[in-house]
């Protein structure tokens, strides 16, 4: 495939070119050392669609989230906006395989140049989001007006999609009882919208959401639902098969965008941001590239201050690698 | 002599004698049957093609290529009275593989039966109508579970008084063995299905309780019969034995005549080998036996494949050259003179038991799951079915599974009657889709538009309100709907479906030995290719078209994982414009096209020159399916880079090849 110049690349991602968008997440999966300066290249150049939105779905296995994520990506077409799809699956690790079903669950008009799909294989990260998601969310934002990702996972394990999606929506089908008793021990990290799915099994998703509501009145009276005063998480009843629900998630999502406000969601993709460039130093040089490098507290606080300046994750990634080995060099530290 | 004691020995009535057939056009399939019937055979069975099965007419752009080939399109009533021309349906059993579109072809058999003077009382045949298996295996699915069960219990509702003698469903478990089940499974799988069915039916309150035995007495099964046929004959009396007890324990019919386990057969074409294709007709003679030597777990009807199925199209002489099967069995051989030879057996006794052991296990497992919709929406059974198959490719591959002529006793004089390949197989006509366009374009023109509308409004006003969708639909039959129109309209109520497919989370034990040596050198060699890549290399599977027989697909997108690829698996029923933009959007390195029904000409040409437009020229395309070798030529010649048939059964070769592929686009 023939190497595109990153600066025109850039401009017709902007022009959501399809096959420019796919060209980009090749090359943003592209591992080669000598592809990283050109990824840098093209992830300076992006800018993100003004408004736009990341919506991260999320949930246990059986939830019905790609049948969701279709649905939902249905009705945002029909209101007229452009949708990127990033379907995040599980990765077979011994081989280095990995099977992408979400494709076959979903059902789009190909001929649609407002919405995208790509699928992406977790590549053995223990979190819900691989090494790329930053970076192809980066490359969706910049080409549709909303970003829906979706991954696996809920609990104690770590989603990582908190770190990607201004909105997060976990989705859970009625019965999930695990679920419940997680938020209800307060050792879940509360999403921002709770979606029960399958509302077509009637009574049974009324009262998994009615149970919903209950534990979260549950933690606001501790103090320990919302961090702010400005939103209170909803919980909705959707049926991905009925489409019944999905115009109130939508409603949902933007008003969660309103509520936010552009600071908040601002302050957000920092969190994230400095939170992908700190695990991108640690996928290179692991935990004692942080240790020399002066601690967690110490580069994190390095990290915030090179992105409030303006530089962009891979970059301060990289440049905190350099100041690594520098120091291993002139230390002799091994 | 023992021939004149034969003779005087009351015989038992033979089973009911059919062939699956159907194709091109209502008009040259009539004459099939006919034809058929003069030849002796005893009953009907019409293959229908698949728009015509998946809800679509000829002209939508998913029928493209379609059109005829499987079976006989029919899309209105105007085909169905040619189909039938001749054919007086009281005299008629009529066995229709038909599905989601079964209530319509219901609606239109019993409106031509009407058009002809025949009480719909006597008319006397099957539909399908078992939905299970074909969100398991078969693919011809177009509503989801909940709102399929409830169309089925319709037509068992509708039927049980107003066309008493019809066989409303036909549950399968024929396309479970075909999608890898075990006995055990199939014996499960099939009755979890059956007692799904029964309990809509139960609850829908259409059907009175006390007219449940007669409900339970018209549900009738669809059966497989591999070449193991000691055990295939021992699951047919499990079969026997387990409905007789849930008939009586779950639904409490006391009438033994409705606990009958009633069933046709099919044998099994699964097993069917494109080398050395004449030893087929053995295969499908001892597979008959299995389903007919048992009396008391006996078929009541039988259809044979023939034995160059793997090759394409069966002919009229293929064809009867397996009813010439049936009818040697029936007629000159002394098995129906006999009571059951296999009473009293210990070996036949201990088998049966351990499977009706195993099955009534894992019955009640389905069952703990809350029942057989939930098992299919979790994807639970067809996870288990995608497992079940790979260890059977599996067993095939290491040569654990003998197959004359395939992985043993390769060595053989040529076939005489493969000396011409491309006419031992038999063509459907290229004009038979333009025809059939043209056909329905006239068909549409010439009706009553008004009293369409109003047919079409008050069935989908029908089934909004969860009324039984038979009187609708016959009305809608005679007033002149179409196909697609009806299946449309119930679209746009209930919603399309696509089923889980089984192979993400499909667990495949790891080989040994020698295959296991090449899995691990593959996966070196994809290591390597990563690296040179940048990333891992990836893969689009999919089927175009409307075949959804995925069962192979399933194993090259699993087997592809296992040996290191990213595989986007995007399952059944899409364009060739939905995978050449599912290639671009993934930025797969190689596409792989399964394709069953025939249709290769027609779609992978379309997926090429889609691909050249889409900029995506240098990502190999491979072809799988029923292919006739010039038909291979013709499409490696338009820019397929590899085409395989049932013959390549080595997975890892296939493999191999793939690797090599996308190494060489690299490389260019």
């Amino acid at each position: 495939m023939s190497e595109a110049d990153p600066a025109a690349l850039a401009e017709r991602i902007a022009a959501a070119e399809k096959a420019a968008v796919a060209q980009a997440l090749n090359l943003i999966e592209d591992r080669r050392q000598r592809s990283q300066g050109r990824i840098e290249a093209l992830l300076g150049r992006l800018r993100e669609r003004a408004g736009m939105q990341r919506v991260g779905l999320t949930g246990p296995p059986g939830g019905g989230k790609s049948t969701l994520t279709a649905a939902l990506a249905r009705e945002l077409r029909e209101r007229g906006d452009t949708v990127g799809v990033l379907a995040v699956d599980p990765s077979s690790t011994r081989s280095g395989g990995a099977l992408l079903g979400d494709r076959a669950r979903m059902s789009f008009d190909p001929a649609d140049q407002g919405l995208f799909v790509r699928s992406l294989a977790t590549a053995g990260d223990t979190g819900g989001l691989a090494y790329a998601a930053h970076a192809v969310t980066e490359v969706l934002s910049a080409a549709y007006d909303r970003v829906v990702i979706e991954t696996t996972g809920v609990g104690q394990t770590e989603t990582d999609v908190e770190h990607v999606a201004d909105t997060i929506c976990l989705v859970i089908q009625p019965g999930s009882g695990d679920v419940l008793q997680f938020i209800k021990a307060g050792i879940m990290e509360i999403p921002d919208v709770l979606v029960v799915n399958k509302g077509d099994h009637g009574a049974l998703a009324q009262r998994a959401a009615s149970d919903l509501a209950g534990a979260l009145d549950a933690l606001r009276g501790v103090g320990m639902a919302e961090a702010g005063d400005d939103w209170r998480v909803p919980v909705l009843v959707t049926s991905a098969r009925d489409r019944t629900g999905i115009d109130a998630l939508v409603d949902t999502l933007d008003a969660h965008r309103a509520a936010q406000g552009a600071a908040g969601q601002r302050e957000r993709r920092r969190e994230g941001e400095t939170h992908w460039t700190l695990s991108l130093l640690l996928r290179r040089h692991g935990e004692h590239g942080l240790e020399v490098l002066g601690g967690r507290t110490e580069v994190a606080g390095r990290i915030r201050a090179a992105l409030d300046a303006g530089a962009i994750p891979i970059a301060v990634s990289a440049d905190l690698g350099r100041d690594y080995l520098r120091r291993v060099a002139s230390a002799g530290i091994d | 002599m023992s021939s004149n004691g034969a003779r005087a020995t009351q015989r038992d009535r033979p089973w009911i004698m059919r062939t699956y057939a159907g194709h091109s056009t209502a008009k040259a399939s009539n004459e099939l049957y006919r034809t058929n019937l003069a030849k002796g055979q005893t009953g009907l069975s019409v293959a229908f093609d698949l728009p015509t099965q998946t809800g679509y007419d000829p002209d939508h752009v998913l029928s493209q290529g379609e059109v005829g080939k499987v079976g006989v399109p029919v899309s209105h009533i105007g085909d169905m009275r040619g189909l039938f021309d001749q054919l007086p349906l009281d005299q008629m059993n009529t066995s229709m593989t038909i599905n989601a579109t079964a209530p319509w072809l219901l609606a239109l058999y019993i409106a031509v039966a009407e058009d002809q003077g025949v009480d719909r009382k006597l008319l006397q045949g099957t539909t399908q109508n078992d939905l299970i298996k074909e969100y398991l295996s078969r693919g011809t699915y177009i509503f989801p579970p909940a709102a399929s069960l409830k169309l089925t219990a319709d037509v068992v509702a509708y039927t049980v008084n107003e066309v008493p003698k019809w066989n409303p469903v036909n549950v399968c478990s024929y396309h479970l063995q075909e999608a890898g089940a075990t006995p055990v499974q199939e014996l499960a799988y099939a009755l979890a299905t059956a007692i799904g069915l029964l309990d809509t039916v139960r609850a829908g309150g259409q059907v009175s309780e006390d007219q449940m035995p007669q409900v339970v007495g018209r549900i009738s099964f669809f059966v497989n019969a591999g070449i193991r046929f000691v055990e295939e004959m021992c699951k047919m009396r499990a079969f026997t034995e387990l409905w007789d007890r849930i008939t009586h324990e779950r639904y409490g019919v006391e009438n033994p005549k409705f606990r009958r386990f009633r069933y046709g057969v099919q044998v099994n074409s699964l097993g069917l080998t494109e080398q050395q294709p004449e030893n087929n007709i053995i295969r499908i003679v001892l597979e008959m036996l299995a389903v007919t030597l048992s009396k008391d777990a006996r078929a009541r009807a039988v259809q044979l494949p023939a034995w160059n199925e793997a090759l394409g199209l069966p002919r009229p002489w293929d064809q009867q050259w397996s009813l010439r099967a049936q009818q040697i069995l029936a007629y000159e051989t002394d098995l129906l003179t006999y009571a059951d030879i296999f009473n009293g057996s210990d070996v036949v006794t201990d088998r049966v038991r351990k499977m009706v052991e195993e099955a009534s296990q894992e019955i009640e497992d389905i069952q703990a799951r809350g029942s057989v919709v939930e098992a299919i929406e979790s994807g639970y059974l067809k996870q288990r079915l995608v497992e079940s198959n790979a260890e059977r490719l599996r067993a095939i591959e290491r040569g654990e599974q003998v197959v004359v002529g395939v992985n043993k006793y390769l060595e053989g004089a040529d076939s005489p009657l493969m000396t011409d390949r491309d006419s031992a197989i038999m063509t459907v006509g290229s004009g038979v889709e333009q025809e059939a366009i043209a056909a329905i374009k006239t068909w549409r023109e010439q009706r009553d538009g008004a009293a369409v509308e109003k047919a079409l409004a008050e069935l989908r006003e029908a089934v909004k309100r969860g009324g039984n969708v038979m009187p609708p639909s016959i009305a809608a039959a005679k007033a002149g709907v179409t196909t697609g129109e009806w299946a449309q309209a119930l679209r746009e109520v209930l919603g399309e479906y696509r089923a889980p497919t089984g192979v993400a989370g499909a667990r495949v034990s790891e080989g040994e030995g020698d295959s296991q040596k090449t899995v691990e050198g593959l996966r070196a060699r994809m290591d390597v290719l990563e690296k040179k890549l940048g990333r891992r290399p990836k893969m689009l599977v999919g089927k175009p078209g409307l075949d959804g027989h995925s069962n192979g697909a399933e194993q090259i997108a699993l087997k592809a994982r296992d040996v290191g690829f990213e595989v986007v698996y995007e399952g059944i029923r899409v364009t060739p414009e939905q995978l050449v933009a599912s290639a671009l959007e993934e930025g797969v390195h190689v596409i792989g096209i399964s394709i069953l029904s025939g249709s290769h000409l027609e779609l992978v040409p379309q997926v090429v020159e889609r691909a050249r437009e889409a900029g995506i020229a240098s990502v190999p395309i491979v072809v799988g399916g029923i292919i006739p070798v010039s038909d291979a030529r013709r499409l490696e010649n338009s820019g397929v880079a590899r085409v395989y048939t049932p013959k390549d059964f080595e997975l890892n070769t296939i493999m191999g090849d793939l690797v090599e592929l996308v190494q060489s686009s690299a490389e260019a």
